[in-house]
């Protein structure tokens, strides 16, 4: 396959930036995108120039590194795909592509393709944890979790991480990511004693980040490459409200 | 040097409880006043940083990726092993040990293999307590699947991201201690050198990846969870950052590095479909549960799969190991996929694959449950293959995913330098020559969790660390060498690029140190590969600067280690004159072409000590006693 690149180039977060035009030539539609990706900077780094720098590590769709908007849409045009999973032949021959980094005020631009996420550990560190100490832990069997509930926990506790959902929202709204962690812990007993203390640190951390609100327009859902559903986000704006109304600040009491 | 593997005496149930009690403690109001460095953030990193923390020590946790939730643990898929004995089928800690050690084939070490299985059951009840969604069953209980060298089933996973599941769970333990200010975290930031004072671990120099700039850190301990290197071939099922610079550079700071030619070749990985392809997808093991291995009896058959009838297929598993069938353990199952291939029998575009086929499965139970077993695993091989394998049977073929060798620890995890530890895959310390599946994640909590946490006390309230100072000469020293070694990577300005360089040095590690070797391919090896290294140093190109983000630079670094220790895995393959697990010299094998050990000249842990550069390194052996566990030949038939 030939295509015609257009990837965002920026040497710096206060550089400016600017999108440039690469020509590639025998892509094989069996390649990933990145591989695609590797293949041209191959050739940059080959004739002195600095290659695109992307993040990337598994590329087995899990580890969240890697995304990025292709063709306006993040991660690509498969559903439910991240972008190392993203293979070439779902692009025609001679398509013109463009590529640029997720696009939110909280997620600045390092360089090129690269932003820095880490406003999510940080809505993490919130709240998104149960509090166990090592070693002390009741044996396994000794919390039983009806099937559906365990199922349904682990529907939104894949969340890989990876910004789509705030790249994907015209608010840059992180509600899919931090409704995923409050809806997996909150489905568990392990995660009740804490749960409203969690959504109330949770909710003002993501705001204190610079992501915007959530107004259901439902794009995160649609970028998710893990397909969570926008339903978390009913379940963190539930447990918000009810913390806010029952919970003191800090000292969340246990949910009842 | 000589190597003291420090085992606590007494009866293998009573070592590890034992040994805990004689071990000292660190008064609670002082543990503040000491630092650890904890480089790597994986199953094993996040939880002994996380840990160290609860217990009230400072701690300084690095990884190279840009959030802790993305070590590799990560892409683990199939589960974790612990004796819990949950189905009643006949499973005990001693039986997951003795499992180990025989897994093994008999080249790991008894004391460090039984305190692994019986810290497993802990693990378990740690994770849940987390909320790690494993998998249940209807009445609510933990439910189990069967793994490859097991024939009872005590592998807890979480459909086929169990890998996730438990990283998220310590990430989410580290992110606790961080906000709660136990741990500074340095995201984007790689070691790139140890630095020892006095003798002892004190500190490590690191590169903000983002802005270039190179710092020391200074503590009392460091531990080093920093993964395998299986990425050293170039193709395999490692993450890409995958690395093996911080245990290499420690090795050259003096810590011993331990049966380094010992790889895992994993059996079920999507076969290679081209020459631009970066790294090879695992389908995780537990798929063997259900899929059934099989290739035409006929070399070059080109028949579909469905054009080929039941009589004309060879089910070259079951045939071969009727007992353990498909669950057949890794190097084994691997070893005969090669051998079908090469007898002109493998499937798919490059005659390099066999068939995973579900049919009878799918026929028995109906789609439905194998779409709830490995839904996820099915939709990733069609995605990169284009084919569906509830129609078609997937093509698999095995790849590189998991290195047993690793700088060599004690019991107390403590490596040939005192107070730098080593955990995790980064050691080599329990699975001997063959790692049985789900027992990495096994390992990796166990280490961090519950063993260096213990031993990292001890040794604080032992040693007692004097303080030192940036402006040390030791640090100042190692601070140096790393910015000469960066300025003459950049200086260089050759032609070709460092992926060249890694594929040429990763096809010679495969091909003369892969999944069978002898010694006239190893000593081809050995003369090649410094050639190779020497065209690095003369004829690569590093584009940019070392002050800015440079993936180019990073990777560049990372290679020029694998080179040294490509060599020291082919030195390590050669040396060592039997077969044992995934370490098949064709020398050595008996006539029905298994592996044939030679227990009485090797029955030892190769420990080689880094002597200079192109000095031969020297070779420092562990003797293994087996007093539980009886030296038997291994079989699975």
């Amino acid at each position: 396959m030939n295509l015609t690149l257009h990837i965002w180039r920026q040497a710096g977060p206060d550089a400016p930036g600017k999108m440039v035009e690469y020509a590639m030539r025998d892509v094989s539609p069996d390649m990933s995108f990145l591989e695609m990706l590797d293949a041209l900077n191959e050739d940059l780094i080959a004739r002195g120039e600095m290659p695109v720098a992307f993040d990337h590590d598994c590329r087995e769709g899990i580890c969240g590194s890697c995304g990025m908007m292709i063709n306006g849409v993040a991660h690509g045009p498969m559903k439910g795909t991240a972008t190392c999973q993203l293979h070439m032949r779902s692009f025609p021959d001679g398509a013109v592509i463009h590529v640029e980094p997720w696009r939110a005020r909280a997620f600045p631009v390092v360089k090129d393709l690269v932003v820095n996420r880490s406003a999510f550990d940080r809505i993490i560190a919130a709240g998104g944890f149960v509090s166990e100490r090592t070693g002390a832990a009741p044996d396994g069997n000794a919390i039983p979790i009806p099937k559906d509930d365990v199922e349904a926990a682990m529907d939104v506790a894949q969340c890989i991480g990876c910004g789509a959902c705030v790249a994907a929202c015209p608010n840059g709204s992180a509600s899919l990511f931090t409704g995923a962690k409050i809806t997996h812990l909150g489905l568990l007993p392990q995660g009740q004693p804490e749960r409203n203390r969690r959504a109330r640190a949770m909710v003002r951390q993501m705001d204190a980040e610079g992501f915007g609100g959530c107004s259901l327009y439902g794009e995160c859902q649609e970028a998710c490459p893990k397909e969570i559903s926008i339903a978390a986000i009913a379940r963190m704006n539930g447990d918000y409200l009810r913390a806010t109304l029952r919970g003191p600040a800090v000292n969340g009491t246990a949910a009842s | 040097m000589t190597l003291d593997s420090a085992i606590p005496s007494g009866p293998i149930e009573q070592k590890w409880d034992r040994h805990r009690f004689e071990m000292k403690l660190v008064n609670p109001a002082n543990k503040r006043k000491h630092t650890v460095l904890v480089v790597g953030s994986g199953l094993a990193g996040a939880s002994a940083a996380a840990t160290l923390s609860e217990l009230g020590y400072r701690v300084k946790c690095f990884c190279f990726q840009d959030s802790p939730r993305r070590a590799h643990s990560i892409a683990a898929q199939g589960g974790i092993n612990a004796a819990k004995n949950y189905q009643n089928d006949g499973d005990s800690i001693f039986r997951l040990f003795y499992d180990t050690v025989k897994g093994g084939d008999f080249r790991s070490r008894e004391a460090n293999v039984y305190r692994l299985a019986q810290i497993s059951v802990n693990i378990i009840d740690q994770c849940v307590a987390q909320g790690v969604p494993f998998a249940r069953e209807y009445g609510g209980l933990l439910a189990n699947r069967s793994f490859g060298g097991a024939q009872v089933s005590r592998t807890f996973y979480a459909r086929g991201q169990t890998g996730q599941q438990l990283l998220l769970g310590a990430y989410q333990a580290l992110e606790k201690q961080i906000a709660a200010g136990g741990i500074t975290m340095y995201p984007r930031t790689e070691m790139l050198d140890l630095v020892v004072i006095d003798g002892r671990a004190r500190g490590i120099v690191t590169r903000d990846l983002v802005t270039g700039a190179l710092d020391v850190h200074l503590g009392d301990a460091v531990v080093l969870g920093t993964g395998g290197y299986g990425n050293a071939f170039y193709l395999s099922t490692n993450a890409k950052g995958s690395n093996a610079t911080a245990i290499w550079r420690a090795h050259k700071r003096g810590a011993a590095f331990a049966n380094p030619c010992y790889t895992q070749i994993h059996p079920t990985c999507i076969p290679v479909s081209g020459h631009y392809q970066s790294k090879l997808t695992l389908m995780s093991e537990s798929l063997r549960n259900d899929g059934r291995v099989w290739v035409p009896k006929r070399q070059g058959d080109t028949r579909t799969p469905d054009q080929i009838p039941e009589n004309e297929r060879d089910y070259y598993l079951e045939r071969r190991y009727p007992s353990f069938g498909n669950l057949a353990p890794r190097d084994i199952a691997s070893r005969a996929a090669k051998q079908v291939c090469d007898e002109g029998r493998g499937v798919g575009p490059y005659g390099l694959g066999v068939y995973l086929d579900f049919a009878d499965a799918i026929k028995r139970l109906g789609e439905q449950p194998i779409r709830e077993r490995y839904g996820n695993l099915f939709e990733m091989y069609q995605r990169i293959t284009d084919e569906n394998p509830y129609v078609v049977p997937m093509r698999i073929y095995p790849a590189v995913h998991y290195t047993m060798g690793g700088l060599w620890v004690d019991y107390n995890l403590m490596s040939t330098i005192p107070g730098l530890f080593v955990i995790g895959e980064a050691n080599f310390s329990d699975h001997g020559a063959n790692r049985l599946g789900a027992s990495a994640l096994m390992q990796g909590l166990a280490d961090g969790y519950f063993i260096v946490p213990a031993t990292v006390s001890n040794y604080i309230a032992s040693a007692r660390p004097a303080p030192v100072t940036a402006g040390h000469a030791e640090a100042r020293g190692a601070m140096e060498a790393v910015e000469q070694r960066t300025t003459r990577l950049l200086g260089v300005k050759g032609r070709r690029t460092v992926d060249a360089f890694h594929r040429e040095l990763g096809k010679l590690l495969w091909d003369d140190c892969g999944m069978a070797r002898d010694a006239e391919g190893l000593s081809r090896a050995l003369a090649s590969i410094p050639a190779l290294r020497e065209e690095f140093w003369q004829n690569v190109t590093v584009p940019g600067s070392g002050a800015e983000l440079n993936q180019g630079l990073e990777k560049a670094a990372r290679v020029a280690d694998f080179f040294e220790l490509g060599e020291l895995m082919c030195r390590d393959a050669l040396h060592r004159d039997e077969s044992c697990g995934v370490h098949f010299r064709e020398e050595y094998q008996t006539p029905d072409g298994e592996a044939l050990r030679d227990d009485e000249h090797f029955a030892y842990v190769a420990a080689w000590s880094w002597r200079g550069e192109g000095q031969e390194p020297c070779l420092l052996k562990e003797p293994l006693d087996f007093e539980y566990v009886h030296l038997a030949t291994r079989s699975y038939k």
